[in-house]
Parts: structure tokens; C-alpha cells; sequence
């Protein structure tokens, strides 16, 4: 591919102890054109964060001076920039309290580094509507151009990931989402992955744009298939 | 409260000796109890009948004793009477009658009867009966009279049971009773007639006598009965109930409450017997601690080590990559090592993921996540998936059976159980290729592979499933699998509460067979195929 000019490179911050493992994604993610800088310890990440100003965090979950998930919810804080976790147990609990506390992705080491880079592709790339128009969803207004979503005028604060779930869902009211076909469309995986990053950000999306999370009536559960946009005359159903 | 059905009442009451019977093994008190009654009876059984057999022997002997006293004493009375009355005072009429009347007034007086025969020997029978009143001259026994009658002087005794006939007043017959008849004879001396006395001593009172000891004893037998099943009672209560503590105890510590232990109290058998079974306990509660931390250390050691290596061959991984893309510009030698480490980080990457698989089961972490899957879509999939290899073998793989072959499992977990089993017999397969059956029914579904290549040795059936086992080890590794696949497969298939079985004989080939409950959990208890392939079954049978 066609090398960027410096300052349009993807800018990638890379927050992992292992030295050699950092130096190499370094390598690799100059190869595939993207901008990097390296922290070692989480208790930096923040300082980093605001110098570097990335378009996607790698973020390891095990860092000295502070743990990956509490860095996580202080970039969180301050922006909705991507977040990719890399994780040496994918099976346990923190991948769960990851996403929770505000990742969008993870990938699970030993990764490839297509892989790697194909995460971080989907999440620089964003979710793209076809015809970029206002959307309606509930009594929410998205505004798809803008990268906005309003209530009633009021503003909702949404990370490009919950903006593009929510946009996915809006564009086609009457249709069912899979896990799977949501995990597609605006994660950018290809094959079938852990479903449980639809799972947590439905439950992150909620808690932003509901007026009841508990009842959710725009983002609703379809039981057995998945999710879909839900009509502000639906009746509430459950979680 | 309804009645039951008399169906029901029927099966219960079929039950009841079945019921009866399982109590009868289960209570050891019941039985000691019903085995120390037992006994007790037979002895206060034996010893009652003794005693009554003594008493009543030294009873009628003295009565008979006495009665024969008594007879000679009167038959004395009456010869002298009648010897001292001389032969011409009375006319024999008279003196008979005289004779009766002292003797039935002295029997009043003194408690016996009287019958009077004769004259004997004159051939007339019925010469002349004269009784006490109401007294009936058959009460003389047949034996005795012979033995009066044949004329010897003495007294002959023996038992016999007094009748009476009906009073001339219409009192009311009185009832036989036994009793001893003594009986002599004595010569008038006015006609020199001989005639039979016999004297009816009624044995009323002994026979009251022992009808009241023998009520006595009984009750007394059954009283002592009911003491002693009470103190068994009692008796076995002291043992069995710190029996029983035990057996509560021990099937807590069964049941995993190691902590449980049996309260002590005093010095007897029964404390020691609580002391050694809590030593026992005591004992298997370390030597269960010790295996258990053993086991968690293990398990850790694997988790961590699969664990902290995967970031160094994550660089290595990456490093590999960059080397390998990039190996179109090294000399032929570099280029082709590039090649072999990437090969071999692939391997190492599985070896790995199947470690930390294994390791999740062993840590018990390993979760379902249920949904109803048709096998059929599973066995589509996996074939679609390794049709690549399966081409590059020459293999054909077949599936013979179409339709819905519902089980609710996890599609993950059964999608590698099948992919295991169809890459294992891809390895494995000759020209015959491989072939997939599926089968259902409501309890179950099953699949099975077959193939027909070397098959297995008798006794490999049941390694085949064991860690880095490997069938003939001078055989060259192909598909280079990890020797964790069909490990991890039987533990996928124990985790839906499956079975995975193995057939196989040398060079006949090997059948795996996969069966999953209807529902995840439900026990299984058959298997819709047969786990022996139906054209090596034909050939045996």
C-alpha cells in the first residue's frame, strides 16, 4: 500500500511491560504504516495518552504501576479513542471486567499479526453507513454525518464503537441482528468470535441511551437470535 | 385425605413383604431383638414345661398314693366289718346294701365315690350295680375290673376319668373329671359272693392346682418375654446408636464434610471405636488435602506456564511472520528455515492451545454455553472444513445419514469433538475413505466415523483417549496433530455428559462413536448407533 504522509499515519499507542514484545509490535505496525509509541508501565499510560494523542490504544491487561483496566477507565474518562486489550487469558473474568470498563476489542495472545492488525484496521476503518442521513431510533436522533447522537436535543455521548453499534442497528428498524452478524458488520470480524463483546457493549450501549436500562426499549433483545432496534410503541421486553 | 386407587393399594400391598423383608435386613436391632426373644422363649419355653411335668408327676403320684392307701384302708375296714358281721346275720341283700351304704357315706365324708360290682364270677353281668348317686359304673375302666375280677386279693389301681349320669332331681349333669379308681374285691360272707370294690377318688383339686400353675408360669413367661425384649431393646439401643452416629458421620465425610468428626465419650469400645474412626478420618482428611493441593499446585503450574509462554511466542510468532514474508529475498537456506520456523510455530501454537484447553478442564473452568444443534449441520461443517486435507490425502469422506439429529450442547465444543474425530480418521484412512453416520431418538443422538485403515490392537480402545498417546510410535506424524485432540474431545463429550467411544481391530479399521443426550446433563443410557460399525457385525455374525 501507498505509504501516508507522516502526519496522517495511524498513530497507535502500545502499553505493554514486555519490552521485546512491544519493540516488535513496533516493528510490525511501522511495516503496516501506522504511527507507534511505547509505554511500559500503566501508571504512564495517562501522561502518554495525552502527548501521543493515538487513534487506537493497545492496551495489555497485566502492567506494572497500574492495571490495564483501571487505564482503561481513565482513558474512558477523557475520550472514546479505540481500545484493543491484549490478553494472555482470554477465558477469564478480566477480559469481561476489560470490555466492561471500556474496550472495544481484544485479541488474544499468541496473535498473529494479521490478526492484529486487521483489529486494528476495523477499528480505525469505523462502521460506514451507506447513505449518511439522520437516522431515528427510539426517541434518538443520529446524526451519522456529525457522529452525533441527541434526545430531544440533548446530547449523548456515545465511543465511535457504541456510536456505529447503535447506527448499525438504526439503519435497518425491523431487522434481527445475530451476535455473529453484528460482530461482522461493526466489529469487522470475518469469522465467528467471542460473543461476548456484543454481550458487554449492548449492556455499555444501554446504559447510555436508555431511559430504563432495566427495560431497555431502543436496543431490544430478541431471545434465542440477538438484538434489534426497538419503536418507541413496542412494549419494553426484558433483558 | 382420598383413598388411593385400588391399583395402587395393590402395588402397595405387592410391596409389603418386600418392604417387610428390607426392613428386616436393614435394622440390625430388629433382628437382635427378634433373635434374643426367640431364644428366651424356647428356654422359658422348656424350662416351664419341665417344671409343670415335675409337679404334675409328684401331684398324681402322691394322689395315687394316697388314693391306694386309702382303698386298702377302707376295703380293710369293710372285710372286718363283714367278717365280724358273721355269715348268717343278714340276708346278702342287706348285708351288700349295709355294705354300700357305709362305704358311699364314708366316701362322702372323705371325697371318693363308690361302685360296687357283683357278685363276680357268677356270669351274670349285670348282677347288681350299686354307685355312689349319680356316679356311672362305667367310669371303672375295662382293665381294672378284669384285673379285680380274676380274683387276686390285692388292690389294682389306675387312671381313669369319672362320669356321672343324671341326677334323679334334674340337677344338672356334673362334668367328668379325672381321676384314680382303686379296685378290690371282697366275699360276702353271707352268700360267699364275691364282689368288686372300687373306689373313684376325683383328682379335681390337682387338676385345679395345675391349671393354675401352668397360668402362673405362662404369665410369668410373658412377662420375662417383654422384660427381656426390653432390655435388648435397651441393650442394643447402647450399641447401635453410636452405630448409627457413625454411619451418619461417615457418610458426611462421603459426602465431602472431611471435618465431620464422631463425639468421644468415656473409654468403652464404642469411644474407641469413635477414636479410630476420627483418627481414620483425621488421617484421609490430610492425605485428600495433600492430593488436592498437589493437584491445584499442578494445575496451576500448567495454567501458568501455557500461561507466561504465550507472550514470548507471540513476539517469536511475529518475528517468525516478518522473517517468513520476507523470504522471497534470502538465500534458498535462510529462506527455507524461515519456512520450518513458521511451520513449527504453528504446532507450538497448538500445542499450547490444547494445553491450556486440558488445563481448563482439569481446573473444572470449562462452561457450556447450550443451544440445540443439529449434529447433522455440525458433521456438514466440519467436512466442508477439512475437505482441503481430506483432498490432499486422497481420502473420501461420506455422510450416510440426512436429516435432524437434534442435542442441546455447545456448538464449539461438539464442532471440535467431530473435527477431531474426522481429521484423526483422515489421518488414518485408506482408500476406503471415511464415513459419518448419525442417528436419534428422543433420548439421544449419536455420530459416528469410521474408517478403515490399521485399525487398533485389542486394548487400545480405551488409550486411544489418553494424553499424547500415540498408536504405533514408529508411525510418522502426519497431521502433526498435538496428541491432545481426542483428550480434549472425551472431555468435551463428558462435559455435555456424552459419551466418546472407541472400536477398532487390527487392520479392520476403527469406529469413534460421539453420543449427546437429548438435553445437556440428562444421564444417557443407550447409544442410537451401535458403536461396532453393522458390516463388521454381519461378518461375525
Amino acid at each position: 500500500m501507498a505509504q501516508p504522509e507522516v502526519v496522517d499515519r495511524p498513530r497507535v499507542l502500545v502499553v505493554d511491560d514486555d519490552a521485546a514484545l512491544a519493540e516488535m509490535l513496533t516493528l510490525v505496525l511501522r511495516n503496516e504504516g501506522f504511527l507507534s509509541q511505547i509505554v511500559a508501565r500503566g501508571d504512564q499510560a495517562m501522561a502518554a495518552f495525552r502527548s501521543f494523542r493515538p487513534d487506537v490504544v493497545l492496551l495489555d491487561l497485566m502492567l506494572p504501576g497500574k492495571d490495564g483496566v483501571d487505564v482503561c477507565r481513565e482513558i474512558r474518562v477523557e475520550s472514546g479513542v479505540p481500545i484493543v486489550m491484549l490478553t494472555a487469558r482470554s477465558d477469564t473474568i478480566d477480559v469481561v471486567l476489560g470490555l466492561e470498563s471500556g474496550a472495544d476489542d481484544y485479541v488474544a495472545k499468541p496473535f498473529k499479526p494479521k490478526e492484529l492488525i486487521a483489529r486494528i484496521r476495523a477499528r480505525v476503518r469505523r462502521f460506514e453507513v451507506p447513505t449518511p442521513e439522520d437516522l431515528y431510533i427510539g426517541d434518538l436522533t443520529i446524526d451519522v454525518a456529525g457522529h452525533s447522537v441527541t434526545r430531544a436535543g440533548t446530547s449523548i455521548g456515545l465511543t465511535p464503537l457504541e456510536f456505529d453499534l447503535l447506527a448499525c442497528l438504526a439503519q435497518n428498524p425491523r431487522k434481527v441482528f445475530t451476535r455473529e452478524v453484528l460482530l461482522e458488520q461493526v466489529w469487522g470480524y470475518r469469522h465467528a468470535a467471542d460473543t461476548r463483546l456484543v454481550n458487554v457493549h449492548v449492556q455499555r450501549l444501554r446504559a447510555k441511551i436508555e431511559v430504563d436500562p432495566e427495560n431497555p426499549t431502543i436496543v431490544v433483545t430478541v431471545r434465542g437470535v440477538g438484538y434489534k432496534a426497538g419503536t418507541a410503541d413496542e412494549p419494553p421486553s426484558g433483558k | 385425605m382420598s383413598h388411593p386407587p385400588a391399583s395402587e393399594l395393590l402395588t402397595r400391598l405387592r410391596r409389603l413383604p418386600g418392604s417387610v423383608l428390607t426392613f428386616w435386613r436393614r435394622s440390625l436391632r430388629t433382628r437382635v431383638v427378634t433373635a434374643i426373644v426367640v431364644l428366651c422363649a424356647l428356654v422359658v419355653g422348656s424350662v416351664g414345661w419341665l417344671v409343670i411335668r415335675q409337679i404334675t408327676d409328684g401331684l398324681v403320684k402322691s394322689r395315687v398314693g394316697a388314693s391306694v392307701a386309702e382303698a386298702r384302708t377302707e376295703t380293710e375296714t369293710a372285710r372286718e366289718r363283714l367278717g365280724s358281721a358273721g355269715g348268717n346275720d343278714f340276708d346278702p341283700e342287706t348285708q351288700l346294701r349295709l355294705l354300700v351304704e357305709n362305704l358311699v357315706a364314708r366316701g362322702e365324708v372323705k371325697g371318693f365315690d363308690v361302685v360296687v360290682l357283683g357278685p363276680i364270677g357268677d356270669g351274670s353281668t349285670t348282677g347288681g350295680v350299686r354307685t355312689t348317686p349319680e356316679v356311672d359304673a362305667d367310669s371303672v375302666p375295662a382293665g381294672l375290673r378284669r384285673s379285680v375280677e380274676s380274683g387276686e386279693n390285692g388292690l389294682a389301681w389306675t387312671f381313669t376319668r369319672i362320669s356321672y349320669t343324671a341326677g334323679a332331681d334334674g340337677s344338672p349333669d356334673r362334668t367328668s373329671q379325672p381321676g384314680v379308681a382303686v379296685g378290690s374285691a371282697v366275699v360276702l360272707p353271707s352268700d360267699g359272693g364275691s364282689y368288686a370294690l372300687y373306689y373313684l377318688f376325683p383328682m379335681e383339686e390337682e387338676q385345679q392346682t395345675l391349671l393354675l400353675l401352668r397360668r402362673v408360669l405362662l404369665t410369668a413367661g410373658l412377662l420375662l418375654l417383654v422384660l427381656v425384649a426390653g432390655v435388648a431393646l435397651l441393650v442394643t439401643r447402647q450399641v447401635i446408636t453410636p452405630v448409627r452416629l457413625a454411619r451418619r458421620v461417615a457418610e458426611r465425610i462421603a459426602s465431602g464434610r472431611l471435618e465431620e468428626r464422631m463425639h468421644v465419650d468415656g473409654e468403652d469400645d464404642i469411644a474407641r471405636l469413635a477414636m479410630s474412626f476420627n483418627q481414620m478420618a483425621e488421617a484421609l482428611q490430610s492425605q485428600i488435602r495433600k492430593l488436592v493441593e498437589l493437584s491445584r499446585v499442578q494445575r496451576t503450574f500448567v495454567s501458568d506456564v501455557s500461561h507466561e509462554l504465550r507472550t514470548p511466542l507471540t513476539t517469536v510468532r511475529m518475528a517468525g511472520d516478518v522473517l517468513h514474508d520476507a523470504r522471497a529475498s534470502f538465500d534458498p537456506v535462510t529462506a527455507r528455515a524461515a519456512e520450518l520456523l513458521q511451520n513449527e510455530l504453528d504446532r507450538f501454537e497448538n500445542l499450547l492451545a490444547d494445553l491450556l484447553e486440558i488445563s481448563r478442564f482439569d481446573a473444572g473452568a470449562a462452561v457450556l454455553e447450550l443451544e440445540d444443534t443439529n449434529l447433522s449441520d455440525v458433521a456438514y461443517r466440519v467436512v466442508a472444513a477439512t475437505a482441503p486435507m481430506a483432498l490432499q490425502r486422497g481420502v473420501t469422506v461420506r455422510i450416510l445419514d440426512e436429516g435432524a439429529f437434534m442435542a442441546e450442547s455447545d456448538v464449539r465444543r461438539v464442532e471440535r469433538i467431530v473435527r477431531n474425530l474426522v481429521t484423526n480418521a483422515i489421518d488414518h484412512a485408506d482408500s476406503d475413505g471415511v464415513t459419518l453416520r448419525l442417528a436419534a431418538d428422543g433420548e439421544a443422538s449419536a455420530l459416528t466415523v469410521r474408517d478403515h485403515g490399521v485399525g487398533l490392537q485389542p486394548g487400545q480402545s480405551a488409550m486411544v483417549f489418553n494424553r499424547f498417546w500415540r498408536g504405533d510410535p514408529a508411525r510418522a506424524r502426519t497431521t502433526g496433530g498435538t496428541g491432545l485432540g481426542l483428550a480434549i474431545a472425551l472431555e468435551d463429550a463428558r462435559l455435555h455428559g456424552g459419551w466418546l467411544q472407541a472400536w477398532g481391530t487390527p487392520s479392520g479399521g476403527a469406529q469413534f462413536r460421539l453420543t449427546l443426550p437429548r438435553r445437556a446433563g440428562d444421564p444417557l443410557t443407550h447409544s442410537p448407533l451401535p458403536l461396532v460399525p453393522e458390516d463388521i457385525r454381519e461378518g461375525v455374525t
